[in-house]
């Protein structure tokens, strides 16, 4: 796709993830980062997964993130004022990751993460559709996918039976 | 290039407008129809030079113009950017959505041009209309907290919870339709109902899925928070609920996006389940009758008969929720949640696992 469109995209992208980490409002964080999946899942679209940025769209934008906002509407969770104390581990924080930062940087620049690597490769027909992700994951991945699926019962069932423990 | 450019604007700016346009007549509708319910006239009360339009005038040209010019309100102590954002995001996935359903076949344009009638045109079509309408919860809930007012707030919570929990039986009701005619494509599945069963009856989605057409017509009235599912407006306990704080071209909006849910819901059970564009015995040469007979038809011609077809059945169904809106009583919250999730829900998965057997069956084990 054209890198005009890419730009503007991943200049709107940067932008909304500062404003999750930036914004003071515990709901303007949220709805940022609601923006940052929206573009996110524009990305994968340009990268021709229609399947993951509708998912994208569905599980996170869709179904997480109202929870988080459940949780700050009900808890009425107010504007946070400036973290001021522990300067020690700000400066701690901040300096572990720049590193990352730099080292991210380090391998896009230098290693084979090339951007111009990745396009190199062709794409072949039918990349991305619901179809071949289907397959893959009803066969190769079969055993991890249940394996998931197990765990996501566990979560729910005990989520049951610590909500019918708080009743009593 | 620039062609491919002008085509999509255009067909963006058609279904765009046909939403809009259904909006403002539905509204007329609902006002019209309302009164002929309940032995009233209804909206007379506007005309230009004497001519009303039997309210035409009133609901289409004084009612927006009114809003237009109001003062737009915002109350103390909220936060104005999410507040006069809400409007806006609860409007947006409504019309994107409407955007997604193909509005006619391939219209072959002089020079070889061929233009598939859907403004976006999605390989995962169907993915992307349940997207949005998982985004459309954002309205609510924005619009119910920055408020800063507790009716608004209740009716904001009232209102993602029901449209979350409805969510689920629309999901699994459209995941049928998948299976059925094995595309996520909305034009596809649009194409796979246009054979004849036993050569005379037209193979519509509602013939081989009559439970999940149920199931998607509830769940889609809930979804867009109508008569009796309208617990988040409840005007006897919650004032207005979401949107009491609202007003002016904001109110508006909220007001737009009720009837443009009523028309995208009916353009959705149109492309499901009776057909979408496809107009019985309507084949890319002309009419072929199930008796032998046949009439060839122009081109142009019949691409607006499949256009003025669609539009008559998204016509017909936003009538009929309308019409059901000042037929049935509101229900109470906790009857809300218990049919939701106690009988709509287990009825789509039943319905679901009967038509995956029978598609097995059908077909033969892999």
């Amino acid at each position: 796709m054209s890198p005009i469109v890419f730009g503007i995209l991943a200049i709107l992208l940067v932008m909304s993830g500062l404003g999750v980490v930036l914004a003071r409002s515990p709901i303007r964080s949220a709805m940022s980062l609601v923006m940052t999946l929206f573009f996110l899942a524009v990305m994968f679209l340009l990268l021709d997964a229609q399947l993951v940025a509708a998912l994208q769209i569905i599980v996170y934008a869709g179904a997480i993130m109202v929870l988080f906002l459940f949780v700050i509407m009900l808890l009425n969770l107010q504007e946070e004022p400036a973290a001021l104390g522990r300067v020690g581990l700000r400066y701690g924080a901040s300096f572990i990751v720049s590193l990352f930062v730099l080292a991210a940087a380090h391998f896009l620049t230098t290693g084979t993460l090339q951007p111009g690597n990745a396009m190199a490769d062709a794409v072949a027909p039918g990349f991305g559709s619901t179809e071949q992700i289907a397959e893959r994951l009803f066969t190769q991945h079969i055993f991890a996918f249940e394996l998931t699926s197990f765990l996501l019962l566990v979560a729910v069932v005990s989520a049951v039976v610590l909500a019918k423990k708080n009743l009593q | 290039m620039i062609l491919l450019i002008i085509i999509s604007l255009v067909k963006a700016l058609i279904a765009v407008h046909i939403v809009l346009i259904f909006a403002g007549v539905l509204g007329w509708i609902e006002r019209k129809g309302s009164a002929l319910i309940q032995d009233r006239i209804g909206a007379n009360r506007a005309s230009i030079f004497g001519f009303a339009g039997a309210g035409l005038i009133n609901t289409m040209a004084a009612d927006p113009l009114k809003f237009l010019t109001k003062e737009d309100i915002i109350p103390d102590g909220v936060d104005r950017l999410l507040h006069t954002l809400a409007p806006c995001v609860n409007l947006f996935p409504v019309l994107v959505a409407f955007c997604a359903v193909p509005f006619g076949d391939v219209l072959h344009l002089p020079g070889g041009v061929d233009v598939s009638l859907q403004a976006i045109p999605l390989g995962v079509g169907v993915l992307f209309v349940l997207a949005m309408a998982s985004i459309g919860v954002y309205g609510v809930v924005l619009g119910g907290w920055a408020s800063n007012n507790r009716f608004s707030l209740l009716g904001g919570i009232r209102g993602s919870a029901q449209m979350i929990s409805y969510e689920l039986a629309m999901g699994l009701s459209i995941v049928v339709m998948v299976m059925t005619f094995g595309s996520l494509d909305l034009q596809e599945i649009v194409r796979a109902q246009g054979h004849l069963i036993g050569g005379w009856l037209p193979g519509w989605g509602i013939l081989y899925q009559p439970v999940a057409f149920i199931v998607f017509l509830i769940a889609g009235i809930a979804e867009s928070k109508r008569v009796p599912f309208d617990l988040p407006e409840g005007e006897s306990e919650l004032v207005s609920g979401y949107f009491t704080e609202y007003s002016g071209i904001k109110y508006l909006m909220f007001f737009m996006t009720d009837f443009a849910e009523v028309a995208t819901i009916a353009a959705l059970i149109t492309t499901f389940f009776f057909g979408g564009w496809q107009v019985p015995y309507l084949t890319p040469d002309g009419f072929v009758f199930p008796g032998g007979a046949s009439l060839h038809i122009n081109h142009y011609v019949i691409v607006l008969m499949q256009f003025g077809a669609y539009l008559l059945k998204v016509l017909f169904w936003s009538w009929f929720q309308i019409m059901l809106r000042w037929t049935l009583p509101r229900l109470r919250y906790d009857q809300l949640m218990w049919f939701g999730w106690k009988r709509m829900l287990p009825v789509a998965l039943v319905n679901m696992v009967i038509t995956a057997a029978l598609i097995l069956a059908l077909q033969g084990a892999p």
